[in-house]
């Protein structure tokens, strides 16, 4: 026990790495929160513009837009897109920036279709309960879909959380240094392999844990709305 | 009030409405009735387009509702609906049901658009639940809820789609009674229903639908008592 005390002293903080390990999170939880955002502004437009679509002809197009933009994005790797932003899309733009750009671009696929899966969830005579007695579909929908719809919606976008967190341990590739780089380059300094992958592996772990115990929280709220 | 020309209807090229024609003036309280499938509810629905007909014509005090330039959510406001399955908001308490139309779309304020709602709630009885949730209510109380939500709006016409279908034996009088009471004030009215006392005892005017058209129509008393055409002797051998 005191030996491996020792050896975690010796990796850690003699060293200063677990300095790196921390800035490495910060970066983890900066670049998760920051592709959320992005993704949800990205699906939320995406979804109601195909959701005004379906009786708004002049939408068609911008419609067929982001049906093409959601295949292209969800059929390449998130490593590879990250690679493409990095290396030609935005050649001189910093690693952080590019990878929340990239994983936001990327989650915003997802969101789109969880979002457009929500609303469709709500019934339909909901909609027609508020035509009916006169308010326009964009009244409605505000008024009505919405609020059901995030009933939804909300859970399956903590569940998309959890999934960018994990996602964004290849964030290493564009010479960011985050969680998982970060415990990485602590083994590749120190020799010891077994302390700093742990490490990374148990903050992710207490992450996740925390994250879904608050999405229990969240979701017990609504559900008793 | 309401008048209907060669109302025409296909879903997935099966004509559910064949020809419709039919004139309803205010006052009137029509009862549709028929066997299922017979086109009724569509009927009902092309009235206010939440069905956009195919061909034919609906027009609401000489306004022409199939015409794209008409603003369809006005002239809606104009005619409340009840449905078969309610429809509530259930993230609204009843209250919220019943003031979010008006305040929304004629600028009623809450305090007015509340005090109307209560006294039309203690009319049917449901004063007391005015903040509850419709998850809270029985089918009976949520469906006369849901007229009221209608009534909010002052509808010069109400359209009942089956309004009783869905809800247990027992709490069919209750939202019968609202009914009658509002025909008996002289609310235009038109009732898709299963109900043939109802449409015998209320109903100034009975049509009977089935294949897409109106295959008779007449008043209560000669419609079930001297039934004239070979479906409607058959379709009510089978419900009365």
């Amino acid at each position: 026990m005191t030996a491996w005390f020792e050896k975690l002293n010796e990796t850690f903080i003699e060293t200063g790495y677990y300095e790196l390990i921390i800035e490495g999170l910060k970066n983890t939880i900066i670049i998760t929160l920051g592709a959320l955002m992005i993704g949800v502004v990205i699906g939320m437009l995406i979804a109601v513009v195909k959701y005004f679509a379906d009786d708004a002809p002049a939408l068609k197009p911008l419609a067929w837009l982001c049906d093409v933009y959601v295949t292209v994005i969800r059929g390449i790797p998130v490593v590879v897109l990250l690679l493409i932003f990095y290396f030609i899309v935005m050649a001189s733009a910093d690693g952080i920036t590019v990878a929340i750009l990239t994983f936001g671009i990327n989650s915003g696929a997802y969101m789109a279709e969880l979002m457009r899966s929500g609303i469709n969830a709500v019934d339909k005579g909901q909609m027609e309960a508020g035509r009916s007695l006169g308010m326009s579909k964009l009244q409605a929908t505000r008024k009505i879909i919405l609020p059901q719809a995030l009933r939804y919606i909300l859970p399956a976008i903590g569940n998309e959380l959890i999934a960018l967190l994990k996602e964004t341990a290849v964030a290493g590739y564009v010479a960011v240094v985050d969680l998982t780089r970060a415990g990485n380059l602590v083994r590749n300094n120190t020799y010891d392999a077994v302390n700093p992958l742990m490490c990374v592996a148990i903050i992710y772990l207490a992450l996740v844990v925390l994250l879904s115990q608050l999405l229990k929280v969240v979701e017990g709220r609504l559900n008793k709305k | 009030m309401i008048s209907v020309k060669n109302l025409k209807k296909s879903f997935g090229g099966v004509e559910v409405l064949r020809g419709i024609n039919y004139e309803i003036e205010k006052g009137d309280v029509l009862c549709i009735i028929g066997p299922s499938g017979s086109g009724k509810s569509t009927f009902l629905r092309c009235l206010n387009l939440l069905e956009k007909p195919d061909s034919g014509s609906v027009c609401l005090d000489g306004v022409e509702l199939t015409d794209r330039k008409v603003n369809i959510n006005a002239q809606r406001m104009k005619m409340g609906m009840v449905f078969q399955q309610f429809n509530l908001f259930p993230h609204m308490t009843v209250m919220e049901n019943l003031c979010c139309a008006p305040m929304m779309l004629k600028k009623v304020s809450r305090e007015d658009a509340e005090a109307k709602a209560m006294s039309l709630l203690e009319r049917v009885g449901l004063a007391d639940r005015a903040n509850a949730y419709p998850g809270q209510l029985s089918g009976g109380q949520k469906q006369r809820i849901a007229i009221v939500r209608a009534l909010c709006m002052e509808p010069e016409v109400m359209l009942f789609d089956e309004p009783t279908s869905a809800l247990d034996p027992e709490m069919v009088g209750e939202v019968l009674d609202v009914m009658k009471e509002l025909a008996h004030e002289g609310m235009t009215m038109i009732v898709v229903t299963h109900e043939m006392g109802f449409a015998r005892e209320v109903g100034k005017r009975v049509v009977f639908m089935d294949e897409g058209i109106i295959m008779e129509e007449n008043s209560p008393e000669e419609l079930f008592n001297n039934p004239q055409c070979e479906r409607l002797k058959s379709f009510l051998s089978k419900v009365l």
